[in-house]
């Protein structure tokens, strides 16, 4: 907060009281007073559930805190990184899943949410029923999700293995083997989130103008040719954003692979992310300290993602 | 395409372009077939018995029973957890719109982006980050477990969405209005009030709607936080998976009950909740 906005919120808290013949005398006055009053209970909030516990993650992970709450902890300085950054047994493969995972799912949801709403791009009949059930999948419970696909990918119960046999292709483990687990979950990850990559897409779609193509079309441009190099480097800003927001989410992932394959990722660990790993540190083994330093690794590598991507895509107002 | 140049072109291009339009009504509905599918068999296993569920032949044709859910509703406990995700989800969403539309409205009415971002951080924060000192701070003073804590985590969601879908949806009003009821003799927060608030009703429905969806089905926070007593639906199936993981027709009437709630919501608000989920995406 810089010193101006500082002063603007002291005039406020004087303001809350009744004006008493300091009523303000222009508009504009009365305009930044009333500015800060609305923005001040939200500002609280946001400093009080974000920044303060975000401070508090950072303090912790320099402690040996362990076990009970309350317990006596000592600042150890940089140990808790030292053995997050030199294990190899379970940090590092997490990050390596963690990567795994969000490229390949956010790349396929990339490009078939694109294909989708270019296929979707004029109106059809039926719009707003496929419309529909695609928001169906991303506002459904994730637990519930993970659930359906337990029941589909059954190894030896599921539809899944008997669509397979009935075309002649081999049965799958899918969720049942340590190898398969990964791939499935990024593959239920993909069926839950593009819609939203293509529902994205087609807002942005909408505010195109129509001159461009038009002009391409006049001069003979075919149908390829009018995608690669007319509508994609225009919807390039809207591709950016739910590329942001699609790896940001996905980098998170943690309801449907905690649903699925329970704590720990499984028994070998095959499911466990960053976010999968930091969680049973936290809840399952009280390892407060070495959990919260696995936080501000995995925090700051979200950042880095995000302002990588963001500076690529030339996109300074929206994530 | 326009039914002129349609008719414009030789026969031979009319018939290549009916063809194309008829292989794209096909690949739509292969698609919609694609995201439907699996909801649609969650739901028929809902109403199959245990031994017609774990048999993949057994299709969508069957005689239904309604056995799994008076199993469900006897147990009790995934309702209770609905009442108690109801009234999580109310009260959060309620707080978080007291407090998310005033600043976003100051927000995109003053065009204070920089303020704005603020909500990025919280999008991008990992929760669990933030779940660790909650539990170290609520833990000592013996709240985990209580509603109060369910709500106010709940906030940390909320509030950032509710002020970000709201910010695209005020900066999108006309500032005339506001100005023409101050000079009218309105107050600065009067013509918010009575001028403003009004107008952005449909978007603060959205915003709340959504809110409330995303509370419903929010896993983490209450895995962390809630206890027999104040579960909510996500941690109810969880754990209903454990205790009852050969009985698929139970789950899935489970899982049924708590979809049936958030189909609706997407039938009802279809283009609404579109139009909250793409917010800030679609200005170029």
């Amino acid at each position: 907060m810089s010193t101006t906005e500082v002063r603007a919120t002291a005039t406020v808290q004087d303001s809350a009281r009744p004006p008493r013949g300091r009523a303000p005398r222009t508009v504009e006055q009365a305009n930044r007073r009333l500015k800060w009053a609305m923005l001040t209970p939200a500002l609280a909030f946001v400093g009080l559930m974000i920044v303060f516990p975000l401070a508090f993650t950072i303090d912790l992970s320099l402690t040996d805190a362990f076990g009970a709450v309350n317990a006596e902890k000592r600042h150890v300085g940089l140990r808790n990184f030292v053995d997050a950054l030199s294990d190899v047994r379970r940090f590092w493969p997490a990050v390596k899943r963690t990567v795994v995972f969000t490229v390949g799912a956010v790349a396929l949801e990339m490009v078939l949410g694109l294909a989708l709403a270019m296929l979707m791009r004029k109106p059809f009949r039926g719009m707003r029923w496929v419309r529909t059930v695609l928001i169906i999948p991303l506002l459904t419970t994730p637990v519930a999700i993970g659930i359906l696909w337990l029941l589909i990918l059954d190894p030896t119960n599921g539809v899944a293995n008997h669509l397979l046999a009935s075309v002649g292709l081999p049965r799958m483990e899918f969720l049942g083997s340590v190898s398969q687990s990964l791939p499935t979950l990024m593959l239920i990850d993909v069926w839950q989130w593009t819609p939203m990559v293509t529902l994205l897409l087609l807002a942005g779609l909408t505010t195109l103008p129509e001159e461009p193509e038009e002009a391409a079309l006049v001069d003979g441009a075919n149908a390829w040719q009018r995608f690669r190099h007319v509508v994609l480097p225009m919807l390039g800003p809207t591709i950016g954003t739910a590329l942001v927001l699609r790896a940001v989410d996905a980098l998170k992932t943690f309801d449907i692979l905690y649903a699925t394959k329970g704590p720990g990722g499984g028994s070998d660990f095959e499911t466990e992310t960053l976010n999968v790993y930091a969680y049973g540190l936290t809840f399952d083994y009280q390892e407060y300290g070495l959990a919260a330093a696995v936080l501000v690794l995995f925090t700051l590598f979200i950042v880095g993602v995000v302002v990588t991507l963001r500076r690529r895509s030339g996109r300074k107002d929206a994530v | 395409m326009t039914a002129s140049h349609a008719t414009a072109a030789p026969r031979g291009r009319t018939g290549r372009r009916r063809g194309l339009a008829w292989l794209r009504g096909a690949a739509i509905t292969v698609v919609t077939l694609i995201f439907a599918l699996p909801v649609v068999w969650m739901f028929a296993a809902a109403f199959k018995t245990n031994a017609q569920v774990t048999d993949p032949r057994v299709g969508l044709w069957f005689s239904p029973t309604l056995e799994n859910f008076r199993t469900i509703v006897e147990d009790g406990q995934i309702l209770r957890s609905m009442g108690n995700s109801l009234l999580v989800g109310v009260v959060s969403t309620a707080l978080s719109a007291v407090i998310a539309v005033p600043a976003a409205w100051a927000v995109g009415r003053f065009r204070m982006h920089r303020t704005g971002s603020l909500v990025l951080v919280a999008r991008i924060v990992p929760a669990i980050s933030l779940l660790v000192p909650w539990y170290y701070l609520f833990a000592r003073i013996g709240l985990v477990g209580s509603y109060t804590v369910l709500i106010l985590s709940q906030m940390f969601v909320s509030v950032p969405l509710i002020t970000w879908i709201m910010i695209s949806f005020f900066a999108g009003l006309p500032v005339e209005l506001e100005e023409a009821g101050r000079t009218d003799g309105l107050s600065a927060f009067g013509a918010f009030w009575r001028i403003t608030l009004p107008l952005a009703a449909p978007g603060t429905a959205t915003a709340s709607l959504l809110a409330f969806v995303f509370s419903w089905n929010n896993f983490m926070f209450a895995l962390v936080f809630a206890d027999d007593r104040t579960q909510t639906v996500p941690v109810a199936l969880f754990n209903f998976i454990s205790y009852a993981s050969t009985d698929w027709g139970g789950l899935m009437a489970a899982a049924t009950l708590i979809t049936v709630p958030v189909v609706v919501a997407a039938v009802i608000g279809q283009k609404h909740l579109v139009a909250g989920l793409t917010s800030g995406a679609s200005k170029g």
